[in-house]
């Protein structure tokens, strides 16, 4: 007994040894920047594309893999949560996309605009919330980004549009946000995702008709994940070159795992909207390990062997990871400690977002109009009236 | 000939004086305006007021608007502020919100709101939804507009009344202007609000001319929404309507007055958020109430007014079950014999007024 006490003795102080570790590893000579190849992008109507080379800064290679590994944790703690029946009704995760989000955040500014839809809880991070914010809204309490009124598909932080539920109807809203960026002159543009299931919806070619008729500053983003649902591509588009669909829209395809390639081609996608030549379309083929939403096993229309091959092969984070070390731009170990410093932050964020309180059922008419006095809003009969204020 | 010489007798002065006087006391008060161009004005007003102001729909820049109420507007304002879209009302309607969302004023007109249906999940999920879905931090100051309900001779498809519809939904204001005053004070109020507001015209009524109060002729005339106006006072009889059979109760209120019949009719302007409180203190005073509307009688206006007529302090006072007028419950035909018995007509008004006094 008391050599298993010092055993851990040992390992409690080794651990708050941590600091000194890691001013070891700190002073290491790690590179600044490496310069690594990307997968050349397909083109369509499009004389020349992205780079096939880019430079990955140690800074930026530590901040993408810091913010992927962030989306890939909150997103497993949500299905921790969700089975636990902490987190009710939708939950669409994202985990194998963090590519997407974090390059596509990479390659544009602050202040420039972004749309989605339902799987939406990666770009809410990447757009700025707090994973507390975010996943306090998905345990419905008043500490959620929407005061819990929303739930996972209605999020939204500044110059981020949630979250919609409607799968299609945030198309012509995203065109819209980019007719508003080129009406205001200031440079912006609105990146508009939709997946592969979406593609097919018609008011996306009536906002792609818009969107060049009028030279608007609109990215269309195809996250193609291979699955609408349970549907697979083949069977559900004539075409599966969703890069093309855009027709008169020049479009390229990319590869949505390379978190660098998705940002190189972000980059060369905004500067031809910026240019004012009008839209672009980006097809990203990427991969979801879930499937479509936390009540779909995802195992019904896809085999266990096609997941586990990604997730060996393609994984986006342990791609950067493997670049980022064999090029020394960091250790393994520092990388380990970032995964620490995450699962902290995520169990901090869920102990929250467990903890917190309902909102209080008095405001259950509150947010109806904006900008009004406040008025009365019925409940369930005539009696129960509930006061709404703006 | 003494009129003139004490013209003359008079110093100059005095006499350009007169002259001034006459002039300002005649040309207001005669002032008459038609519902077209006071909804044209008050758009105007508010896209010179504000520069995030803009219209989008089919037709209202080059061709001055589908029933002209856009008239001048691209001429003075240009592509920018006055756009024209393709047929594509699901894609103009997501273009309009998400406008709006970025902080942008569209107003987005329907050509007429049957065509509303093809973006009506625009309409009611990404905007009436949107401000309470997202815990108050997104707003979408967006205005619909469009003729609605009946027209003439344009059958089943181009004749439905949307008040219901979109009365229904939580997150929307409805207004439905009567009159020119009505036309523009609601507008304009529609376009200042920064929520979304769905405005239904009447394409009857463009062209009817309707004197124009002098408050009316301000830029900053505002009606507030959720107001009714009792257009006419009476003590035997409510009679609340909105749009253009206003027009038809207060002609059936003229005639029933010949026979010692005097209605209180009220004009609702806003759908919602409903006036109930006025048509309440109405009915308290009256005794009996009628509704007049032109959509289909299930779960309409008028459906609701009596619900909650039941359910507040007026039902004690009703000396009647409240009666309803409304259009008839058929797909509109098209032979003029059969699309006149299916609206509202002024005798169907007097009937249903003179069945509830018991007459």
């Amino acid at each position: 007994m008391r050599k298993m006490l010092a055993a851990v003795s040992r390992v409690l102080s080794g651990a708050a040894q941590k600091p000194a570790s890691r001013v070891l590893v700190a002073s290491r000579n790690f590179a600044n920047d490496a310069t690594f190849e990307i997968k050349k992008c397909d083109l369509h109507r499009l004389e020349e594309g992205p780079p096939v080379t880019t430079v990955l800064t140690r800074e930026d290679g530590l901040k993408y893999y810091r913010m992927m590994q962030t989306v890939r944790r909150m997103e497993l703690k949500a299905d921790q949560l969700y089975k636990q029946k902490i987190i009710r009704g939708f939950c669409h995760l994202c985990d194998g996309q963090e590519a997407c989000c974090v390059g596509l955040e990479a390659g544009i500014n602050p202040t420039d605009h972004l749309i989605t839809a339902y799987r939406a809880h990666g770009f809410t991070f990447t757009r700025g919330l707090s994973v507390r914010e975010i996943l306090t809204e998905l345990t419905g309490r008043r500490g959620g980004c929407a005061k819990g009124k929303g739930g996972s598909m209605h999020m939204y932080a500044k110059n981020f549009y949630g979250g919609n539920g409607i799968v299609g109807a945030q198309v012509p809203l995203g065109a819209g946000i980019a007719l508003a960026c080129k009406y205001n002159g200031k440079d912006e543009v609105c990146l508009t995702l939709y997946g592969d299931g979406a593609a097919n919806q018609g008011q996306i070619f009536e906002a792609y008709n818009m969107a060049a008729l009028w030279k608007l500053p609109c990215i269309f983003i195809c996250e193609n994940n291979r699955y609408g649902m349970g549907t697979s591509v083949e069977r559900a588009a004539a075409s599966t070159d969703y890069y093309k669909r855009g027709d008169f829209i020049p479009g390229l395809r990319v590869d949505g795992m390379d978190v660098l390639c998705v940002r190189e081609a972000t980059r060369f996608a905004a500067a031809y909207c910026r240019s004012g030549k009008g839209p672009i379309l980006m097809e990203l083929q990427t991969y979801r390990y879930h499937g479509h939403s936390m009540s779909d096993p995802g195992v019904s229309y896809r085999t266990r062997e096609e997941i586990q091959e990604v997730r060996s092969k393609s994984d986006p984070i342990m791609l950067l990871k493997d670049r980022m070390v064999n090029s020394n731009l960091a250790s393994v170990e520092e990388l380990k400690e970032i995964d620490v410093e995450v699962r902290k932050e995520i169990e901090d964020a869920a102990q929250f977002a467990t903890a917190d309180p309902e909102p209080p059922l008095e405001e259950l008419g509150h947010h109806i109009y904006c900008s009004e006095p406040p008025f009365e809003v019925r409940g369930a009969n005539q009696w129960i009236k509930f006061k709404s204020v703006s | 000939m003494a009129a003139a010489s004490g013209l003359v007798r008079r110093p100059l002065r005095q006499v350009s004086g007169l002259l001034r006087r006459r002039f300002h006391r005649t040309a207001p008060a005669a002032l008459q305006v038609t519902v077209r161009d006071a909804i044209n004005q008050g758009m105007d007003e508010e896209l010179e007021r504000d520069e995030k102001v803009f219209l989008l729909g089919e037709e209202v820049a080059q061709y001055d608007g589908a029933y002209k109420v856009s008239r001048g507007l691209w001429k003075k304002y240009g592509d920018k502020r006055i756009i024209d879209t393709p047929i594509s009302e699901m894609g103009f309607a997501g273009i309009a919100v998400g406008a709006a969302m970025a902080g942008l004023r569209p107003i987005c007109e329907f050509m007429t709101f049957n065509f509303s249906m093809q973006a009506i999940d625009q309409v009611i999920n990404s905007a009436a939804k949107t401000y309470y879905m997202s815990g108050g931090c997104q707003s979408v100051p967006i205005v619909f507009r469009g003729p609605n309900g009946a027209s003439a001779g344009v059958a089943a498809q181009h004749s439905q009344c949307f008040a219901a519809w979109y009365g229904h939904c939580p997150g929307l204001k409805v207004v439905s202007p009567w009159n020119s005053e009505d036309a523009k004070g609601l507008i304009k109020s529609a376009i200042r609000d920064n929520n979304p507001v769905v405005v239904l015209e009447n394409e009857l009524m463009y062209g009817v001319p309707f004197e124009f109060p002098e408050a009316a002729q301000s830029k900053d005339f505002l009606i507030p929404i959720g107001k009714a106006k009792i257009e006419r006072q009476g003590t035997h009889v409510t009679v609340v309507a909105h749009s253009r059979p206003v027009g038809h109760c207060l002609e059936a209120a003229a005639v029933l007055s010949k026979e010692g019949i005097e209605c209180e009719v009220i004009n609702m302007r806003t759908i919602r958020p409903m006036d109930i409180e006025t048509i309440e203190a109405s009915v308290i005073k009256t005794n009996h109430l009628v509704t007049v509307e032109g959509g289909w009688p299930q779960f309409g206006i008028g459906a609701e007014i009596c619900a909650r007529i039941m359910e507040g302090p007026a039902f004690n006072y009703l000396d009647a079950p409240a009666v309803r007028v409304t259009g008839a419950d058929v797909p509109m035909p098209y032979a003029k014999i059969l699309e006149d018995n299916s609206i509202p007509q002024v005798k169907d008004i007097i009937f249903a007024i003179k069945k509830t006094l018991n007459i």
